[in-house]
């Protein structure tokens, strides 16, 4: 049970990861600033819940990174990326409010 | 049987049905914590995962789990590497603050062997005081800065004070108060939740792969993990508070650790140290 669940857990990562790094086009500062936004959003969202993970960070410090020295188009990627990242944390953590139980010693 | 009686009779088969199928509900029943059993139940586990391990050496953690460990593990004791810092911890233990007063103020028994009665749940504040933390308002209390909960100098006052209790088996006690069962429940959900990218709970190493190789290292099992804390750890090449121990299990799995004495590490120390009740203290320890 717990495999399907990790199966599961992972296939959604990949999509989520897959779909936000996939069809960009050119961007500009202005799609780094929204794209860049969004994935600060859902990092807090995550810290809310306790459940951020460092690859989220890492992604978002890398987003900032491609800004500065204005590749708009890798710091959008990286955004997006931190964006996905940060999802999945929420949704992991909105799952294991029950799911923790599957592990409990009974 | 006349009416009346058969209608008392039926009556009383009602009521009976209705206890039976009316009262608590299953679900809530099965929800609601019962750290006796769970301690009972998580030694269960281990004593039969691990059927050659002597109760009281899962404290020795990895070293239990492998006979030439365990080997280089007892050469290892003749001269441990914690040594150092147990030396110091006695030092540091044992001088004034600058007020005049010491650490051995603070504590039941001049603070000499009751390591093993940390955690406890503090009724007054309704929340679980570790060992680390209550060093550290000792210091605050003397006008001295805290420590950090991650390095030397709070591993080494552990260091001391666990070597005081060694031997002594953990007595955690969970007051009849419904927030300490609620802080035990919130530190055994903590340690079964998964966390980080990695989808790892503490359960995932500890409870399911005990023994096992993560890289080049034996992990330990839960059941008596804590006992041998503080810990010199050769990967770190000095040694470790629990909430080193903690904090570096989270970013291991990719999670952002929480900070050191959030109440969800409180928690986990109350959960762990309870579920080894009965298990000598053996730290300070030393681990590859």
């Amino acid at each position: 049970m717990s495999v399907i669940r990790s199966f599961i857990f992972s296939l959604i990562s990949a999509l989520l990861i897959a779909a936000a790094t996939s069809a960009l086009a050119a961007s500009s500062e202005a799609d780094f600033k929204a794209a860049y936004a969004a994935a600060e959003a859902a990092n807090k969202e995550a810290g809310t819940l306790r459940n951020q993970w460092t690859v989220t960070a890492a992604a978002m410090a890398a987003a900032k990174k491609a800004a500065e020295s204005g590749d708009f188009e890798k710091a959008v990627a990286q955004s997006k990326e931190a964006e996905a990242l940060a999802k999945a944390s929420i949704f992991q953590a909105t799952d294991e409010k029950e799911a923790w139980k599957a592990l409990e010693i009974k | 049987m006349n009416v009346r009686s058969a209608m008392h009779f039926a009556l009383g088969l009602v009521a009976l049905a209705a206890l039976a199928l009316g009262g608590v509900p299953p679900a809530v029943a099965a929800d609601t914590p019962d750290p006796v059993a769970d301690a009972k139940a998580f030694r269960k586990f281990f004593t039969e995962k691990f059927p050659k391990v002597k109760l009281e050496d899962f404290v020795n953690g990895p070293y239990s789990m492998n006979e030439d460990m365990h080997r280089q593990w007892e050469e290892k004791e003749q001269f441990p590497p914690y040594e150092f810092s147990l030396d110091m911890g006695k030092e540091m233990f044992s001088k004034p603050f600058k007020n005049g007063k010491s650490y051995a103020d603070c504590f039941p028994n001049q603070g000499i062997g009751i390591r093993q009665n940390y955690p406890y749940f503090d009724e007054k504040e309704g929340k679980v005081i570790t060992l680390e933390l209550a060093l550290n308002r000792c210091r605050e209390a003397n006008g001295e800065p805290p420590f950090s909960y991650v390095k030397d100098e709070m591993a080494a006052l552990t260091a001391y004070m666990a070597f005081t209790s060694r031997g002594k088996p953990f007595d955690i006690k969970i007051p009849n108060d419904p927030r300490a069962l609620e802080a035990y429940q919130n530190g055994k959900r903590y340690f079964y939740t998964r966390r980080g990218q990695l989808n790892f709970s503490c359960a995932t190493c500890h409870v399911q792969s005990p023994g096992e190789r993560i890289r080049a290292e034996v992990l330990a099992p839960a059941l008596g993990i804590l006992n041998a804390m503080p810990i010199y750890r050769s990967e770190w090449s000095g040694m470790g508070t629990i909430s080193r121990r903690f904090t570096t299990c989270n970013s291991q799995i990719r999670g952002v650790p929480l900070s050191p004495q959030d109440d969800e590490y409180r928690d986990l120390e109350y959960y762990l140290s309870y579920v080894s009740n009965g298990l000598p203290i053996s730290g300070p320890g030393a681990r590859p």
